[in-house]
């Protein structure tokens, strides 16, 4: 029990290293809120582009989506980190990160917007165009609006899953959270960061994790 | 153009390291199947032991899945890798692969098929009971059936994720398709088994999210 405390509550090594996981934290955080963005514009792009139906545009985005969602995105992020400089680009990890998550979530994003669009019959459409609205507006105000809606269950899990893989990114040494962790363990050889890290994670995802479910279970119990 | 032919699709270097990145495959896809035979397995045990409505039992499980539904792969890996045998736990590389990706991917397998189960109208257990049937006859010939058919399609989704997420294991140093072609790009100074690597992930999971595409479109639902 007391090598327990000692190995993973260490309170003594937790106050010493704290400075370091906040710096993480905020990195993360950060990361967060460029990747999820970037993610749903590039879904949305994709799925807007797909509702036009127009033959050869579409087996192009089919392919795409296919072809991102075949590959892990640890690998994904790795070849474009130590790619890129093979071509002569120099990037910051952290742009590296941004591409390589830009391609992976757009992808998934993409698929339930896709989804989401679908779900709204034909009829609104018309009706929308025949009041007079463009394309693009009844796109915007009378399709996605309702559309989101039917798939809200499935965008909140892949922002969970976008969250989680931001972890990813301390493989390329991107100073968040993961990475903090693992240099704070290093430094005191003591696991007792890694455990803040783990707790960390959870704290800030668990909420999702039970809204999810809720949410889960009143959409399946509907159909 | 020359560049990226020579950085990327080096044939003598594609040549030389084939050996390794098609080890790398068996380690993955032995990982893979370990992974989806057990995750499956567990997280069906659990959804059904769930089912007896055990007030204890039920928010242990409910505990756990949460947890592992909302800690990244990776941090889990991590902890069980460098932190565990700090107080006396000591797993292989791929022992914590498997058991970390087991443990999320029962995880996630238990909430789909416990929606699944809750999904089976009230009136159907209870027509079942009163025709004499008991409560695990019931839940097994009546219950069960009409349960699995309506998570057939979130299931593959979530294990082709979570298969994917094996690249993670590189991380523990399993000799995994990723690790094979970072030592084999860190040897040659170039990246072609980078995208070997690449290659090798298209041709396992692209089948697979084809299918996926297809499961979809028989088991799903209109919505």
């Amino acid at each position: 029990m007391e090598a327990l405390i000692y190995n993973f509550f260490n309170l003594e090594i937790l106050l010493k290293v704290h400075p370091l996981l906040l710096k993480g934290f905020w990195m993360t955080l950060q990361l967060c809120l460029l990747v999820v963005p970037l993610g749903i514009a590039g879904g949305l792009v994709v799925a807007v582009a797909y509702s036009f139906h127009v033959r050869w545009l579409n087996w192009l985005l089919i392919a795409y989506v296919d072809f991102f969602r075949s590959f892990p995105p640890l690998v994904l992020l790795i070849l474009v980190f130590y790619g890129l400089p093979f071509i002569g680009l120099e990037v910051p990890s952290l742009i590296a990160v941004l591409i390589a998550f830009l391609l992976n979530t757009a992808s998934y994003y993409g698929e339930i917007f896709r989804a989401g669009i679908e779900s709204i019959g034909r009829g609104q459409r018309e009706a929308a165009r025949s009041t007079g609205l463009t394309g693009l507006q009844t796109m915007v105000y009378v399709v996605l609006p309702q559309a989101v809606r039917n798939v809200l269950p499935d965008l909140i899990s892949n922002t969970l899953e976008v969250i989680k893989f931001t972890a990813l990114a301390s493989v390329v040494a991107l100073p968040e959270l993961l990475r903090m962790g693992r240099v704070a363990q290093g430094l005191t050889y003591n696991p007792t960061p890694l455990i803040a890290v783990a707790l960390i994670y959870l704290a800030l995802l668990w909420p999702i994790v039970r809204l999810l479910s809720r949410l889960e279970r009143r959409t399946m119990a509907k159909r | 153009m020359n560049r990226i032919a020579e950085n990327f699709f080096d044939l003598a270097v594609m040549a030389k390291y084939l050996p390794s990145i098609i080890d790398g495959v068996w380690v993955t896809i032995h990982l893979a199947v370990l992974i989806v035979l057990s995750g499956l397995a567990l997280g069906f045990v659990l959804a059904v032991v769930r089912a007896f409505q055990i007030r204890p039992v039920n928010w242990l499980i409910v505990l756990v899945v949460d947890v592992f539904r909302a800690l990244p792969p990776i941090v889990i890996m991590i902890v069980f890798y460098f932190a565990l045998p700090f107080v006396g736990i000591s797993m292989s590389g791929f022992v914590v692969a498997w058991l970390s990706l087991t443990l999320v991917l029962a995880s996630f397998a238990e909430e789909i098929f416990w929606t699944g189960i809750l999904s089976v109208d009230r009136g159907q257990w209870e027509a079942a009971r009163s025709t004499g049937l008991g409560f695990l006859q019931t839940l097994r010939d009546v219950v069960l059936p009409q349960a699995v058919r309506l998570t057939i399609p979130p299931l593959t989704n979530r294990t082709i994720v979570i298969t994917k997420s094996t690249a993670i294991a590189s991380v523990v140093a399993v000799q995994e398709i990723l690790t094979q072609a970072s030592a084999a790009q860190a040897f040659s100074a170039n990246t072609t088994p980078l995208t070997m690597a690449a290659i090798a992930y298209l041709i396992i999971f692209f089948p697979l999210v084809v299918l996926s595409r297809w499961v979809e479109s028989r088991f799903g639902w209109k919505r």
